[in-house]
């Protein structure tokens, strides 16, 4: 299918929340996609995926995801492995370190007319912090400076699938990813499952909120990737 | 040392009280608030009370990040806000939140005041940032130390010493002369505790009085967190000196 080449319609930037002050007014042409899910999901292959299409489509395309600004993203690691930190001061880490790929990288590509493709995207950061005890209200309070995506689509898959996948993969599981930092059973199979539980609940609960779509993700990779597609391509067409 | 100590404090423990006392000084550069709280920490260690001192912008694990970003001078508002939150976070989950706990007095210097002064100076939404620091417990006593911008700016450039790009607001684009940039940047925030003093409940201290007078000033306020037993006897040494 070719695309249209016509320019994407430009719009006001919309924000969550109350935003970032010093940029109400601007203008972006560009689209934002997210793809959320845990990993195992096959996140990575679909963004891989979705932007080999859009490129060969004409359209210019930038990837951005979590842990990925120029300073601040090592500087997690490291602290995290020199002293635990709270969870508070782990949230707000996450959130100066997403706010400087929002201001530097994701919204100079939107003001430029890119369709900027997120491996994940708040929405991880909120759960995460949600499961280990954070108010919900405070997350959602504070990512309010950031801009409301065009879509979010949420990679959905059995945790006991996504166990497997991981297993397969990484041949072990990841500490945090398996929520062993909340002492949630001794066997880490149990663990990740509860975790893993515990974190689709809040997607669940965020999908009216933020118009999450969730995308049935225990199916092959070619069959995930064509319903994601379908769907980016419908609102590109649309919202052209 | 009286020998008195806070273990032996009347453990009042309704849910939401903390056991400590916690004390906060506010004000610009060279406002006098450091020297105050240090003379402060002094008299309460003479008294036996135990005290954790904790400063802005202070903890190890974030410093480090901070000051590469600050170096290259590429942070924006808002990730320049959410960093100092995040150092804040850390040494308030650290040790500030479990001192009071345990019923130590924590002496601040400086504490959300300056991020919603400076963060709204630089742009930054005020009520998201009251959002950001909302799970910081309310101070028992906030002292803000008032002095015009020139005493202030004057106490600090005296020797003209080399003012850090952010120190100066000199990403504001103020002005091109970082002293110029400085000054406008402290009057700005001068205006921000103003507009906050009445409704944060700040006890106003006049900052260009002497500094034992001011000492003590707040200790005659101090002397009210203090468990009764201890007040008695501090207020009586006060009253002699």
């Amino acid at each position: 299918m070719s695309h249209p080449k016509t320019a994407l319609a430009a719009r006001p930037i919309e924000f969550y929340g109350y935003g970032i002050s010093y940029l109400k007014g601007r203008e972006i042409k560009g689209r934002l996609i997210v793809v959320e899910g845990p990993d195992g999901s096959g996140r990575s292959t679909q963004v891989d995926l979705i932007t080999a299409k859009l490129e060969s489509d004409g359209h210019a395309v930038v990837n951005t995801g979590l842990k990925r600004s120029e300073f601040i993203g090592k500087g997690i690691l490291e602290a995290k492995q020199k002293l635990p930190l709270g969870k508070k001061t782990l949230a707000l880490f996450y959130a100066a370190d997403f706010a400087d790929q929002l201001e530097h990288k994701i919204i100079p590509a939107l003001e430029a007319g890119y369709i900027v493709l997120a491996d994940r995207y708040i929405f991880t950061l909120i759960a995460r912090s949600t499961v280990r005890g954070l108010p919900r209200k405070w997350s959602h309070d504070l990512f309010g400076f950031t801009i409301k995506p065009d879509l979010v689509f949420y990679l959905d898959v059995e945790p006991d699938e996504l166990f497997h996948r991981v297993f397969q993969k990484y041949s072990g599981l990841d500490y945090y990813e398996s929520g062993a930092d909340l002492g949630l059973s001794d066997d880490l199979y149990n663990s990740f499952v509860k975790y893993q539980r515990m974190m689709v609940k809040e997607f669940r609960l965020m999908e009216e909120k933020y118009g999450l779509m969730p995308i049935d993700a225990n199916r092959p990779i070619a069959q995930v990737n064509a319903d994601l597609q379908r769907r980016i391509d419908r609102y590109l067409h649309e919202k052209a | 040392m009286l020998g008195w100590n806070c273990h032996k404090m009347p453990r009042v423990r309704t849910r939401n009280k903390l056991r400590g006392k916690l004390i906060v000084v506010e004000g610009i550069d060279g406002s006098g608030k450091s020297i105050q709280l240090h003379l402060l920490d002094k008299w309460l260690r003479h008294l036996g009370v135990l005290v954790f001192n904790t400063e802005w912008n202070s903890s190890a694990v974030v410093k480090e990040i901070t000051s590469k970003g600050k170096r290259r001078a590429l942070l924006t508002p808002t990730t320049f806000s959410l960093l100092h939150a995040t150092d804040f976070a850390d040494r308030y989950e650290r040790n500030v939140l479990p001192l009071l706990h345990a019923g130590y007095f924590v002496l601040a210097d400086r504490y959300v005041y300056t991020a919603y002064a400076r963060d709204a100076v630089r742009g930054c939404h005020p009520q998201w940032v009251k959002r950001v620091y909302s799970f910081a417990t309310k101070p028992d006593a906030v002292f803000y130390y008032h002095v015009p911008v020139e005493v202030g700016v004057r106490r600090i450039l005296t020797g003209r010493p080399k003012l850090k790009y952010y120190e100066a607001g000199m990403d504001l684009n103020l002005s091109n002369d970082e002293y110029e940039s400085y000054r406008i940047f402290q009057s700005r925030i001068i205006e921000q505790y103003k507009a906050m003093a009445s409704k944060e409940g700040f006890i106003v201290m006049d900052g260009t009085l002497d500094v034992e007078q001011q000492q003590r000033m707040m200790r005659e306020r101090v002397l009210g967190l203090l468990p009764s037993e201890l007040a008695k006897v501090a207020s009586k040494e006060l009253s002699v000196t």
